[in-house]
């Protein structure tokens, strides 16, 4: 490696940090705005023409604010936790390919097999190969600023969310890894260049939908986000694993979660959406090469194709933002339930469906229309068979705690303004 | 610049080590344990296999060492080390076999340190995932599914150890057993 290459990565590498973390800033704009809509309010339209200066003014508020590090506080480790929070979450960035920019002016190369063809591609920073591999290495090590700062800030609500984070993470960590494994089983490659390149003429959804549909519930539990917030659950945690932190820190936790946010949706698109790749991309480039030469129809076929990836990338963000003004938090039994019980489930019944498919039906094509079928009707299934009511034992009813010698009748009940029940009161918790 | 390298992440490595044997708090000693498994990993990049890079981080840093901590947070271990111990003999017999282990590892550095290491340069493709997944299906086939089997046996074993007690269902009614 010369010393051109070095400082090039360098560059890549500080654009990338500095271009995730001004998109985390207009995410947290494009959500407030979007979920005012979805609740039928204006959301922040002040600062700035239509709200656009919203974040810059949430960042120096941020900054100007008093930073108290609590006295009961671990130090070292309550400063180090948001530090291992964030770098994580910006480093996952390295292996995912964001368009084909050949700096070798051949945008021919980009449609070829990465493995033999001559690209040097400017918008991928590593192109490794163990890519899914170093971005469960990254993801894994994203547990530890979150549980430590539930444990560096004393606080017993931090504590509890920092020990809710670490078991939802770990147990949704299976399922995740159990969905982008089938991705690898279908284009028998590690490297996310190769399966992106893969995914010319059918994107990654059709053999993969099981997977897409696991990994879309997964990646959301993976990063924390509503319906699975358990961590930062206001009415029970006051905030969760970050109650005592404020000014910067608190921020950087802020970010933290909307960079996972992206960088989980960018992983999506990569695996499941054909990554940087769109229709009639091709055409362009030879379009542009007639018209203006090699290096323009590389350039163009660059720059259209960051387009079509940040395009791809905002749908996403979108749904999932609609899906956090749609449903409620679910119940921390009922969190571990989905994991182990149907997501982890699925996920190895769609590791046998791709192996079996592929090795019986030689061809592709068909093998992937056959595994969206086999999808589907399992989805069917398991839907079907997860809203059969289960028997009801493990919620404790208030009569039983009468009539067992368990507790002395509570003498409480009967002070109170309103009357004592005389009917069976309803459960503390129902499995509705 | 790779030997710059070398010797950076060696020593960061050497410093989370003792570290973590000097650290009072059983979560500062897992976290040096953490660095240390860091520089560790940098060291399997260093010698051109990011897979192993990428193994250690996925197995060491992320699962194993988050279930330490868990544990350890979970039962409020951190201060345990200030109680005086209940095995009296277990120190020194650390101390013999630590420096038993320091004396066979300088041996064996001061016997290998003068010989040429054997196989010369790795080729291209060494440590490539494909070629290992091949090998572990097809060479290696009876070890692997030895050591599935023994780890299935592990979780049967959590299973059955945690439904211990478990079994009345009245115990289980208790407001606190919930």
């Amino acid at each position: 490696m010369n010393w051109l290459n070095l400082l090039i990565l360098i560059i890549q590498a500080f654009v990338i940090t500095l271009a995730v973390t001004t998109a985390f800033a207009y995410l947290t704009l494009f959500e407030r705005r979007l979920l005012a809509r979805f609740q039928n309010r204006v959301g922040p339209n002040r600062a700035g023409p239509g709200g656009f200066l919203q974040p810059l003014a949430d960042a120096v508020k941020l900054f100007f604010k008093e930073d108290v590090v609590p006295a009961a506080a671990d130090r070292p480790v309550y400063l180090l936790a948001p530090a291992l929070a964030v770098i994580p979450a910006i480093i996952i960035w390295a292996v995912i390919p964001f368009g084909c920019l050949n700096l070798n002016w051949d945008y021919r190369a980009c449609f070829a097999d990465p493995q033999t063809s001559n690209v040097w591609n400017i918008l991928q920073i590593a192109e490794i190969n163990v890519g899914v591999l170093y971005l469960f290495a990254v993801t894994g090590i994203g547990v530890y600023g979150i549980t430590l700062a539930g444990w560096a800030s004393n606080n017993k609500y931090s504590m509890l969310g920092g020990i809710r984070s670490s078991a939802q993470l770990i147990s949704y960590e299976l399922a995740l890894s159990c969905a982008v494994l089938g991705v690898v089983m279908t284009y028998s490659s590690l490297s996310t260049a190769q399966i992106v390149y893969q995914q010319g003429g059918l994107w990654g959804i059709v053999p993969q939908f099981l997977g897409f549909v696991l990994f879309m519930v997964a990646s959301t539990a993976e990063v924390v986000r509503a319906p699975f917030d358990l961590v930062e659950a206001e009415q029970e945690l006051v905030g969760g694993y970050n109650t005592e932190y404020g000014s910067m820190k608190f921020a950087l936790f802020f970010m933290t979660e909307y960079i996972k946010l992206i960088a989980i949706s960018a992983i999506a698109v990569t695996f499941f959406f054909g990554g940087w790749r769109f229709p009639g991309l091709q055409t362009l480039g030879r379009g542009m090469e007639d018209l203006a030469g090699p290096v323009v129809a590389s350039l163009v076929v660059g720059l259209v194709s960051l387009g079509a990836f940040l395009l791809k990338l905002v749908a996403f963000l979108f749904v999932s933002v609609w899906i956090r003004a749609s449903w409620p938090r679910l119940r921390y039994d009922r969190l571990m339930t989905l994991g182990w019980k149907w997501l982890l489930p699925l996920g190895l019944i769609n590791l046998v469906y791709t192996a079996v498919t592929f090795v019986i039906v030689p061809d592709q094509r068909l093998a992937s229309f056959i595994l969206l079928a086999l999808s589907l009707i399992t989805l069917a299934v398991a839907v079907g068979f997860s809203s059969v009511p289960q028997p009801v034992d493990n919620v404790t009813y208030v009569k039983d705690l009468r009539q067992g010698s368990v507790l002395p009748p509570a003498p409480a009940e009967t002070e109170e303004s309103q009357p004592a029940p005389t009917s069976p009161r309803q459960p503390v918790s129902s499995q509705g | 610049m790779d030997f710059v390298l070398f010797f950076i992440t060696a020593a960061v490595a050497l410093i989370g080590a003792i570290a973590m044997l000097v650290a009072r708090n059983a979560v500062h000693s897992a976290l040096f344990l953490l660095l240390n498994f860091a520089a560790i990993a940098v060291l399997f990049l260093l010698l051109q296999s990011p897979f192993l890079f990428a193994i250690q981080f996925t197995v060491y840093a992320g699962a194993i060492m988050v279930l330490f901590l868990f544990v350890v947070m979970l039962l409020g271990a951190e201060r345990v080390e200030d109680t005086p111990d209940r095995i009296p003999w277990q120190r020194p017999l650390a101390f013999v076999l630590g420096v038993a282990l320091v004396a066979v590892a300088v041996a064996g550095v001061l016997r290998g340190v003068w010989e040429e290491p054997p196989g010369g340069e790795a080729a291209a493709a060494f440590g490539d995932p494909a070629q290992l997944g091949a090998l572990l299906f097809t060479d290696y086939l009876l070890p692997f599914q030895v050591t599935g089997i023994i780890l299935l046996i592990a979780v049967v074993g959590v299973a059955v150890l945690n439904q211990r007690g478990r079994a009345a269902p009245a115990a289980r009614r208790t407001p606190t057993g919930e």
